[in-house]
């Protein structure tokens, strides 16, 4: 899976492309905590190629928001999500734990 | 009946997930209900690999699939550890953040996205799960 990272003012900006399932899901589980390691907790994810997540996806979320809210000094935000993987996040009450942005450009700018 | 045969590891979980694709193209399936039909057959095989047979990376995973006429169903068989319903932790939907906990989450999703979920198994012949998901009324 091709993950590419760019890092902004106030934030830094995980772009994944492709499936996230239980084979690619340790790859973006590897960034994310790379990024926590190196302080980085104002994180958006741009989900705009990603077009299949499975739970194993959510979980590397779920605990990449854990490590970023605690002490609040940070956030995980999901931008451009395509409706059927956001319709399935809905479905498990996921998607309480995220605020997700129409697009990129509002993701980043709400740091 | 058509079918696939995949060894019991992750990286062929996108070749089953295009074969179960095609197969609810086929019984014309809307998309969302192909992608609900890829999710649960996803999260079915990825909990085979990972608990059926122990995440070890052996065995092999048969799915075949059968169209109705009102939809589709999914079969999928395997020789692994049998399933013991009472092992599987309640998904609770109403946790907080920090409490959130991954058990069951798969199995929960599964049966929110298909129709019927059924699950066999049989000393001799190994594991069976049953899928099917209906075509939405027009």
């Amino acid at each position: 899976m091709e993950i590419t990272t760019t890092e902004h003012k106030r934030c830094i900006v995980v772009k994944a492309v492709g499936r996230v399932d239980s084979y690619t899901a340790p790859e973006l589980e590897e960034v994310f905590k790379g990024l926590n390691d190196q302080g980085g907790y104002k994180l958006v994810f741009d989900m705009t190629d990603v077009d299949f997540m499975s739970s194993k996806g959510w979980w590397v979320l779920i605990e990449t928001q854990k490590v970023c809210k605690r002490y609040n000094r940070g956030e995980l935000v999901l931008a451009n999500v395509l409706d059927r993987i956001r319709e399935s996040l809905d479905l498990v009450g996921m998607s309480t734990y995220f605020q997700i942005f129409d697009d990129v450009t509002a993701a980043v700018g709400s740091f | 009946m058509q079918s696939v045969r995949v060894p019991a590891k992750y990286e062929y979980l996108a070749q089953i997930s295009k074969f179960v694709g095609k197969a609810a193209d086929d019984a014309n399936l809307d998309d969302a209900a192909i992608y609900a039909v890829q999710l649960a057959v996803d999260e079915a095989c990825s909990n085979i690999m990972e608990h059926a047979y122990l995440g070890k990376g052996q065995g092999e995973i048969i799915c075949s699939y059968e169209i109705l006429e009102d939809g589709l169903k999914i079969i999928l068989s395997d020789m692994g550890k049998p399933l013991n319903p009472e092992d599987v932790p309640v998904f609770d939907l109403s946790a907080t953040l920090e409490e959130l906990n991954r058990g069951g989450a798969g199995i929960y999703l599964m049966h929110q996205l298909m129709d019927q979920v059924h699950y066999e198994t049989d000393p001799q012949l190994g594991n069976k799960l049953e899928l099917v998901k209906r075509k939405e009324r027009q």
